[in-house]
């Protein structure tokens, strides 16, 4: 299983790097998207798989799941939503200001403005 | 009273849910705004005493036993960091009056302030790693909404960049946090510091050091990560120019102290080494830029990097002297930066464009904004009994003591180059033949002169008051120098 979750966690953050370096300004975000995924799918896998029931701590229940990491990505997955919801606006807002969304376009300096 | 220390992260955090409220009433935005950091102010100052009276203060929320809660911890370090952040920020309120504008004040300028130094005061507080992250989340999404409010074209393609910095950055914390947690198996700051002694720093628990220096390095700005800061800074207006260069990096600064003197100080060989280069390049960048440019915003944006360089410098000597410098080098720099960038901005002000090339002969019609520049660059530069003196003294004493004789020539040097970078300004825009220039009202000269002056005089206290400052200061550095003290006040509980 961890095997399988490393894979899929690498191919996420290969996806994301590779759309991250892309030209277009959408393809950004939705890399962003991914690479956060990736970290997310990482805490899961690096609390460990061990543990079935619940972590209800009663007498009798030692196999019990790792709790803290899934308070962990619930935490990381509320943060990485609303960076991104505010991440599109912002892209939506430039792109309406600029009049491209082409990241190669989006360099320049004092000069330009 | 020992949820003090939770008071300056809840106060500027519940004046900006206030704030959300009356957008649209400046008079009341302001009051409000100011009422809330005085609070900010005077519970940050008990708070200073309150640690140096009785030790490192210490809470976990909901009263679970240490390792379990989230822990917030104020030792002197941050204690003296977050009292700086608020004054710091007290100003910038007073300063913005006259040079925000109508239109950010009525669009949550005051309340996405506070948020943002509740961030910052909270990410100096905590004693849990993953809390720091979310803390660190806090300040950064405050600081998404001032970098781009305005809606400027340049503030819209600076603010693009810094948010995908800034989230790459993060999606790298929360690796490195999910690695830390299951190498050690806490997320407590002081129970991780303890868990790595007692198993060992492994090749492992290296790497992930090395990880979290460069996720706060992307944050603080060293050496091959900084280049996204100078465009991006240089985008928003003045004040929040000087929020950011005076509180962001250093947050980033004060993570890196934190990483490689309490959680991660066994591999002095790989770590600090690795930092302490990394930090003198980090001083040659800063300075190449510093020099290179004449655009006012642009040679202070790089004299923040050459300081962050110089105070990494600074505590990757590991010994005494190197950290107390450093942190006394951490607190000089804060005030002096946000001295300076209030000061460019009644230049700009003044004569309308940040370009050197277009300003000149100041001095006669603005004798005391020249003044007032003169000392606040002779403090940067470090010219004794001004703030930066001590702490650059210290640091090289470090160097020196830690046998890294080339790292302290090169931070003498820069300071140097510092002096001439600030001096430049000067000359150019104080001497020489008077040029035209825009002007302004005598009212918004003396809003904007003030609060900059005031900032100036705390760093020249700060100078000439060392000797009084060094209590706290060493016992600060002793707590970063020997761990087990953090450790003890955390887990005792």
């Amino acid at each position: 299983m961890e095997i399988l979750m490393s894979v899929i966690i690498g191919f996420l953050f290969m996806a994301a790097v590779y759309l991250i370096l892309s030209k277009s300004l959408l393809r950004v975000i939705i890399g962003t998207g991914l690479l956060s995924h990736g970290a997310h799918l990482l805490i899961l896998t690096m609390g460990g798989f061990s543990g079935s029931a619940p972590p209800v701590l009663t007498d009798g229940v030692t196999d019990f799941a790792d709790p803290l990491p899934q308070a962990l990505i619930l935490t990381a997955i509320v943060i990485s939503f609303g960076v991104t919801a505010l991440f599109l606006v912002m892209a939506y807002r430039s792109y309406q200001e600029l009049e491209t969304d082409n990241m190669t376009l989006l360099k320049g300096n004092d000069e330009h403005d | 009273m020992t949820n003090l220390l939770l008071f300056p992260v809840l106060i500027p955090f519940l004046t900006a849910m206030i704030l959300l409220f009356f957008p649209k009433k400046i008079t009341a935005q302001r009051t409000v705004t100011v009422a809330g950091m005085t609070l900010a102010v005077i519970a940050s100052a008990v708070l200073v005493s309150v640690v140096l009276r009785d030790g490192i203060q210490a809470v976990t929320l909901g009263s679970w036993p240490a390792p379990f809660g989230i822990t917030m911890v104020s030792d002197p370090l941050s204690a003296v960091l977050v009292l700086t952040s608020n004054l710091i920020t007290l100003a910038i309120v007073f300063y913005s009056f006259r040079s925000i504008g109508e239109s950010r004040e009525k669009h949550l300028y005051y309340s996405a302030m506070m948020f943002m130094l509740a961030g910052v005061n909270g990410a100096f507080t905590t004693g849990d790693i993953f809390n720091m992250f979310v803390f660190f989340e806090v300040l950064l999404m405050a600081s998404y909404v001032l970098i781009v409010l305005g809606g400027e074209k340049r503030q819209l393609r600076e603010s693009i960049k810094y948010i995908l910095v800034n989230i790459v950055s993060s999606a790298l914390f929360v690796t490195t946090v999910a690695m830390l947690y299951s190498v050690t198996g806490t997320l407590n700051m002081a129970d991780i510091s303890a868990k790595v002694s007692e198993i060992g720093q492994s090749g492992i628990l290296t790497v992930i050091a090395v990880m979290l220096i460069l996720v706060f390095g992307l944050k603080g700005a060293i050496f091959p990560l900084y280049f996204w800061l100078p465009s991006s800074y240089a985008a928003p207006p003045v004040p929040v120019l000087a929020l950011f260069g005076a509180l962001l990096t250093k947050v980033g600064v004060y993570a890196i102290m934190r990483t490689v003197t309490l959680l991660f100080p066994h591999d002095p060989g790989f770590t600090h080494e690795l930092l302490m280069i990394l930090a003198v390049l980090t001083v040659v960048a800063g300075c190449i830029g510093a020099l290179a440019y004449y655009d006012l915003k642009q040679i202070v944006i790089y004299n923040i990097v050459i300081a962050v360089g110089v105070i990494l410098f600074g505590v990757a000597q590991t010994n005494m002297a190197g950290l107390e410098g450093a942190v006394f080098y951490l607190i000089h720099d804060m005030l002096i930066k946000a001295g300076l960038f209030m000061l460019i901005g009644v230049i700009i002000a003044i004569t309308g464009t940040s370009n050197l090339r277009e300003m000149g002969g100041l001095m006669k019609t603005y004798p005391g904004l020249a003044w007032t520049w003169l000392i606040a660059a002779f403090g940067l530069a470090g010219i004794p009994p001004l703030s930066g003196f001590f702490g650059k003294l210290l640091i090289v004493q470090g160097a020196f003591e830690a046998d890294n004789l080339w790292g302290g020539i090169i931070i003498l040097a820069s300071s140097l180059i510092v002096l001439l970078s600030v001096i430049r300004i000067f000359i150019h825009a104080f001497w020489g033949e008077p040029k035209p220039v825009k002007g302004t009202s005598a009212g918004v000269y003396r809003g904007l002169l003030i609060p900059a002056v005031i900032v100036t005089a705390l760093t020249v206290m700060y100078g000439v008051g060392t000797e009084w400052l060094r209590p706290l200061m060493w016992n600060a550095a002793e707590i970063l120098h020997q761990p087990s003290m953090y450790i003890d006040a955390v887990l005792k509980e």
